[in-house]
């Protein structure tokens, strides 16, 4: 047995890893995974710069910003897997909801109908003579704060002019829209589905609807660990991916919402967990029914593939909002964070299906679709962001020369 | 001697480390306990140093705002110096951290870094040590139950009825409270819990 630490933080997207332990598939390829709770995703940084995690429950940007040297106590960092995608949604206080209502929203997911509406109450605001809203988000290096500038700015509201983004942690998100601190948030589940159960707010779009087919959590793992540790970390990515597999299924959401339930883990109700993984959201409107894409998928249509334009896509926005400027050698380090060989050669034996390309044009898809795989058939997609707008990694030059950010 | 925030939500564990500063000859040293505004509060202070409770959840939104006033004013701040391994891992283990403005001469931020370690660490063996008494207490309240017990029914000596107990646990090969536990909790059952 090789023991393997790993930090998580309360979530929904941490199912992989805590099902790899709870339903054995880690001891059966030789590993004891011991896996602990944390309080922030500093700390989960912390512990594994220091060695005290070998890999972790990690925001998708994390790994990236780590290795081009954006936060403090930056240690070089690989995602040789993603832990799903999606998960997110973008929930509003009632007060701002009511607002958008007014206007003639119906409450519909649609990012850019939600959009349309939420830009009229800002701009409403605005004119009036209001405060900023504010939005509140985990991690500056989090798909959520990338995913809610990218919507904003689409939907011509500046981040960081027309409405004001704070950080805030997720356990506090709930209570700090209740007390007003914040207008609306975007963070994974079950946060969403906890604010609404209070009656704090309510979704008015998702990840899912922003970008589809996005990535959110990765298996961070310590880069040194890593290189001397090839065959675990591989046994590793087996047993995890047959934990995707399993939690993917519908027949296990009911055991799965019992297992992420407790107390060591999520510490939250098993119902209200059910509803964050079956993105019911505690309403009775069904997400995304355009894409057709579950809210969460751990597993189908290579949702644990780290795709290097994943990588590259999260890197051009951090571009963007300024962590750093342009070069090809930053968007170098930013895709080799990303590590789908090392995924490639710990699965090539199983009966995953893998994709033969590292990278792919977001955006390309727009409807599930049969593509080149290294065996069986693979669907991918679909995978476009909410503006049509496509993201080709080999053109990530002329992408991020047209990107505005205000 | 730099200025210090102590960002802790126990109040307690902030005053222990907030006196061994005061005693190392830091003057200014403030404390917060309460999470609102604390960005705000932070920024009014502009301390030196920022030491935090690990256990906070509100790390990565402070780590974000110090980062921020990197951009806006003077402060560059930054975490404590990562080539220093060991001390770190002593932090992590002792669950505190600290920010530090660039600049700071290490000596000192190491001198308040492990002033803050070795108070956090002493705290949690306090905690445990009060745990510990608080569990040896409740143990000698069942024993005095049990042997009331024993006392009661077969009429006999406090002490005739202790070395009941122990004979009985050592028969069983089990702990003498466990014996007594499991003799007040039938007694419970068969008075119907009135006892």
């Amino acid at each position: 047995m090789i023991e393997i630490n790993s930090g998580f933080l309360p979530l929904t997207d941490a199912a992989i890893l805590i099902i790899a332990k709870e339903m054995g598939f880690a001891e059966e390829h030789g590993i004891a995974l011991n896996l602990l709770r944390e309080t922030s995703w500093a700390n989960i940084r912390d512990r594994l710069a220091v060695g005290q995690f070998e890999v972790a429950h990690c925001l998708a940007p994390m790994p990236i910003a780590s290795n081009l040297g954006l936060t403090p106590f930056a240690t070089p960092l690989i995602a040789p897997m993603a832990l799903g995608m999606g998960g997110n949604a973008v929930t509003v206080s009632y007060d701002i909801y009511e607002k958008m209502c007014a206007f003639g929203y119906d409450g519909q997911f649609d990012a850019a109908i939600a959009g349309g509406f939420f830009h009229k109450v800002v701009m409403d605001i605005q004119q009036n003579g209001g405060r900023k809203l504010n939005l509140g988000v985990v991690h500056p290096f989090s798909a959520h704060n990338f995913e809610l500038r990218y919507w904003l700015s689409s939907m011509g509201i500046s981040p960081d002019h027309d409405v004001q983004i704070k950080i805030i942690p997720p356990v506090l998100m709930a209570d700090a829209l209740n007390a007003g601190q914040i207008d609306g948030f975007c963070v994974g589940e079950p946060w969403n589905s906890l604010a609404i159960s209070k009656s704090f707010g309510k979704v008015i779009t998702t990840k899912t609807a922003i970008w589809a087919s996005s990535p959110e959590k990765v298996l961070a793992v310590q880069s040194d660990w890593a290189d001397k540790n090839q065959d675990a970390l591989q046994a590793l990515l087996v047993a995890l991916v047959k934990a995707a597999k399993w939690c993917s299924s519908k027949q296990n959401f009911e055991k799965l919402a019992q297992i992420l339930s407790a107390e060591i883990y999520l510490n939250m109700p098993a119902e209200l967990v059910l509803g964050a993984l079956s993105g019911s959201l505690s309403s009775s409107v069904s997400i995304d029914t355009d894409h057709n894409l579950p809210f969460l998928e751990f597993y189908n249509n290579a949702a644990t593939f780290p795709w290097q334009s994943h990588a590259l896509w999260l890197y051009s926005q951090m571009v963007r909002w300024g962590h750093l400027e342009h070069s090809a050698k930053s968007a170098e380090i930013a895709r080799s964070s990303f590590r789908p060989d090392i995924y490639r050669s710990a699965l090539k034996s199983t009966d995953a299906i893998i994709p033969s390309g590292n990278s792919k044009v977001e955006g390309a898809l727009k409807t599930r679709t049969a593509v080149g795989a290294a065996s069986n058939t693979l669907y991918l997609g679909p995978d476009g962001f909410f503006d049509d707008n496509v993201f080709d990694p080999d053109q990530i030059d002329r992408y991020i020369n047209g990107q505005t950010s205000v | 001697m730099p200025s210090v925030v102590i960002v802790d939500e126990n109040a307690a564990r902030a005053s222990i480390i907030e006196a061994g500063l005061i005693a190392a000859g830091h003057e200014h040293v403030t404390i917060i306990n309460d999470m609102t505004g604390i960005v705000a509060k932070i920024a009014a202070i502009a301390p030196d140093v920022v030491v935090i409770d690990l256990q906070n959840p509100n790390r990565d939104m402070l780590e974000d705002a110090l980062q921020l006033s990197r951009a806006v004013k003077r402060p560059v701040a930054m975490f404590v110096d990562k080539s220093d391994n060991e001390m770190m891992q002593s932090a992590i283990d002792a669950g505190v951290s600290a920010y530090v403005i660039d600049g700071l001469r290490q000596d000192r931020v190491k001198a308040i870094l492990d002033m803050a370690v070795s108070r956090f660490n002493a705290f949690s063996k306090l905690e445990r040590e009060l745990e510990e008494a608080k569990t040896a207490l409740e143990n000698r309240n069942v024993i005095d139950q049990a042997k009331r017990l024993i006392m009661t029914s077969r009429a006999v000596s406090e002490d005739e009825a202790y070395k009941l107990l122990r004979k009985t646990a050592m028969n069983q090969n089990r702990k003498i409270v466990e014996v007594a536990e499991s003799l007040v909790l039938s007694a419970n059952l068969l008075d119907g819990g009135q006892s």
